[in-house]
């Protein structure tokens, strides 16, 4: 039992070392890659599409993709040791992930040849960027109930309705959307899976607004969108099977862990804050909570090194995988209410543990909810039944429904 | 990255595993539970043929000379077994305290017998409501005797041999008892747990020796507490991974409105949050075994995290036992009480959560001033 690199691991640390070492700067200590906010400027987008062009000319861009794609057939732990190791430099935001990491897959399972070469060089190189558009308004956690439609006309398929939570739709080139093209059979039966070109007349893209002030996702509007026939991805009614392809896809966040607790932060925070005159550090309920939390979090890591060690072994690692987010997100909540209460009158003010407030639900919900996680465990590890479903077999039109929400 | 235990240790485990079905389902524990005796006597002697006992002993003492990593894995499925023995006051604290600062002649006396099973070891400790402290503490050692009352020891009425926490001037002094020898007096109190049986030890004058230096005692109370916090933890994921399997096959096979009752969701999401609380504490099991093989110092905050994530664990495998089993678990009958109790024994034996997460901060508190 140890934490180190076998021999061939720390070959393979050594050798992408060296080549971001030729290619980037190294992190100053304390700061951090805000991936996040920088998205939408366009120089950022620039430097991403050049430094994934770089990565790709030299066999660094889809580790784990086959060879005839551009990949180098790497093993899952190389890939974790890449991405470790390239997060130690500037490296401008990652907006390439869904696709190489979902899309790009997909189209390797079910696209046609032609498809294959029209698309993945583009993607992989950087050239394009792609777009997932699955969830809905109405249809989240609940992903087969979605209600976009795709009516055939001639060679062509005019797609109407209404797409959410798309991150960075506004800036993708292509998309990809799975719809209703049968609502007389159950509902996932009647569902085609399309690449769609986000430049097309009917595509309205809106940026959405969140809890916290920022806009990472958006809601694409679709009214008689044309789309060729031969974009279509896999037969039709044949969508949800090309859909779960993409979902199984979905890297599992590995390693890490612990919700980015630093501890020392709270204990100063706790220090520096004064609970019935004296220190809020010497206050047995603070102690308590800090204990509590740097506990969770460590079993957060070191359930991630499990993780990874199965990968190092060549083991997949399985749907247990999944309580680094059931228990991360809430807890970074939890911390951040936490850090306001340390702040006691004053905790109102806007500062860093507010803003983390603020945007922190929205981890809760992203990629399946805690509710959904926590189906998959039951489910999938401990193996208990599934939910009886009354709609299953029941043709999509009839299915009921709620009244439309906003 | 290889945070793993090798073939070799889970064929350890296996084996462990497969002894205990066969010499210790849950009647066994049931039976000790309904006969008043204090343990399994049997059992301890077939654990010590095994080398259980005597896992971490170094073979010139008598022991196995396994390893620490051996030792988790064989407490584990003790845990699972919720074996009538005392197995965590004479292994994880008795044991530990002589391997950590027995002289030779201590270690050749009472390792050999501690690894053979013909001895049986505890921890003297508490004196008095809550957890004590060095100031607390009024049993005194002096001249080679001690003096005082002890109460709620570990095993208290079956071992032969006792390391007790004492005062000597203005330190503490952890003393080495046999039992066997004139001015001890025990008197047996009843346990939650009647598997681990607790008594009430009074000495008066009783001869004991030094174990490492006279009033130097406090920190290596310290260390063997973390020591063995590591290994309770590890019997305390076994009984908490064992409840949950329990839970669950009951909750497939009851039916109620038509349904297992599996199926609800409301228990699933509960059954899945156990899940969760024992894959935590199962990471930070490992992470302490880490430590405390390798000797390495981050076992002074991996012990805390280990022991408090397994007591919320095994705390809340057994109350959702009784609880998803409905009446039935409320019952003698149905073995969810043999769990429900061993979960309070074991979360309260060597100090609650709550007392584990301030010695937690304490160390994260001095580490960031340092």
């Amino acid at each position: 039992m140890d934490f180190n690199d076998t021999k061939e691991e720390a070959e393979f640390r050594a050798k992408a070392r060296a080549f971001l070492d030729k290619h980037l700067k190294p992190l100053a200590k304390g700061e951090a890659n805000n991936m996040l906010s920088e998205r939408d400027d366009r120089d950022s987008i620039t430097r991403a599409k050049a430094w994934q062009a770089t990565k790709y000319d030299n066999g660094w861009a889809v580790l784990t993709w086959p060879k005839e794609f551009g990949g180098r057939e790497a093993t899952p732990i190389q890939s974790v040791i890449w991405n470790q190791e390239e997060a130690k430099y500037r490296v401008p935001p990652a907006i390439f992930g869904i696709g190489l990491g979902m899309l790009g897959p997909t189209i390797m399972t079910h696209g046609t040849q032609e498809q294959k070469d029209k698309y993945i060089k583009k993607m992989a190189r950087g050239e394009e960027v792609w777009c997932q558009l699955f969830s809905e308004p109405a249809a989240g956690s609940d992903l087969a109930g979605l209600r976009t439609s795709a009516v055939k006309k001639g060679d062509d398929w005019i797609i109407n309705g209404q797409k959410i939570w798309t991150t960075g739709a506004h800036f993708s080139k292509w998309g990809m959307i799975v719809t209703r093209t049968d609502p007389t059979v159950a509902k996932h039966a009647g569902l085609t899976y399309f690449i769609v070109d986000m430049e097309s007349p009917g595509v309205e893209i809106r940026q959405i607004k969140q809890i916290n002030g920022g806009s990472g996702f958006n809601t694409v509007f679709f009214t008689d969108v044309k789309v060729p026939d031969s974009n279509r991805l896999g037969r039709v009614g044949d969508g949800w099977r090309v859909a779960l392809t993409t979902l199984m896809n979905e890297r599992a966040s590995i390693g890490g862990g612990g919700g980015g607790l630093r501890t020392e932060d709270l204990i100063r925070q706790a220090r520096n804050a004064e609970l019935n005159g004296k220190p809020a550090l010497e206050d047995s309920a603070v102690r308590q909570k800090i204990a509590d939390f740097y506990i969770r979090s460590s079993g957060l890591k070191y359930t991630g090194y499990r993780t990874l060690t199965a990968l190092s072994r060549g083991t997949t690692p399985g749907p247990e995988s999944s309580i680094g987010k059931l228990v991360g997100a809430p807890m970074g909540q939890e911390v951040a209410a936490f850090a306001m209460e340390l702040q006691g009158l004053a905790g109102g003010e806007l500062g860093a543990a507010q803003e983390a407030y603020l945007g922190s639900p929205g981890l809760r919900i992203a990629g399946g909810t805690d509710e959904i996680m926590r189906n998959i465990l039951a489910e999938r590890v401990l193996r208990l039944p599934p939910e009886p479903r009354l709609d299953k077999e029941t043709a999509f039109k009839d299915i009921p429904t709620g009244p439309a929400t906003k | 990255m290889n945070f793993d235990f090798s073939e070799d240790q889970k064929l350890l485990q296996k084996t462990a595993r497969d002894f205990l079905a066969e010499h210790s389902p849950l009647q066994v524990n049931r039976n000790v539970l309904e006969s008043g005796k204090d343990w399994n006597s049997d059992l301890w002697k077939q654990t010590a043929e095994m080398g259980w006992q005597g896992a971490a002993i170094p073979e010139s003492y008598g022991g196995a000379g396994f390893g620490y990593l051996e030792l988790a894995l064989i407490a584990t499925e003790v845990g699972r077994a919720i074996a009538p023995i005392p197995f965590a006051a004479s292994v994880y604290l008795a044991t530990e305290a002589i391997l950590l600062a027995g002289n030779d002649a201590q270690k050749k006396k009472w390792l050999t017998a501690l690894a053979s099973g013909a001895a049986v070891g505890t921890l003297a400790l508490a004196e008095g409501l809550g957890f004590p402290s060095p100031a607390s503490l009024k049993t005194t050692y002096s001249g080679g005797k001690v003096s005082g009352k002890k109460i709620g020891v570990p095993g208290g009425n079956i071992a032969t041999v006792a390391v007790v926490a004492a005062k000597s001037g203005s330190g503490v002094t952890l003393a080495l008892v046999d039992l066997s020898s004139g001015g001890v007096t025990r008197k047996p109190t009843e346990s939650i747990d009647p598997t681990q049986a607790v008594a009430e030890l009074e000495f008066t004058g009783a001869p004991a020796e030094v174990l490492g230096a006279e009033g130097k005692g406090h920190e290596l109370l310290e260390t063997v507490l973390d020591r063995a916090a590591v290994l309770l933890a590890w019997e305390q994921l076994g009984g908490a991974e064992r409840s949950l399997e329990l839970t669950r096959d009951f909750a497939m096979g009851r039916y109620a409105f038509g349904r297992p009752i599996a199926s609800f969701q409301a228990l699933k999401h509960r059954m899945a949050d156990e899940y969760v609380a024992i894959e935590l504490a199962k990471s930070n099991c490992y992470w302490g075994v880490w430590a405390l093989e390798n000797n390495d110092p981050e076992l002074a905050l991996a012990a805390p995290a280990a022991r408090v994530s397994a007591t919320q664990a095994f705390d809340l495998a057994s109350v959702e036992m009784v609880q998803i089993h409905g009446g039935v678990g409320f019952t003698w009958e149905y073995d969810c009480h043999l769990f429900y109790r061993r979960a309070k024994q074991q979360g309260l034996v060597i100090g609650t959560a709550s007392n584990w997460r301030e010695k937690l901060v304490q160390r994260l508190a001095a580490k960031a001033a340092a």
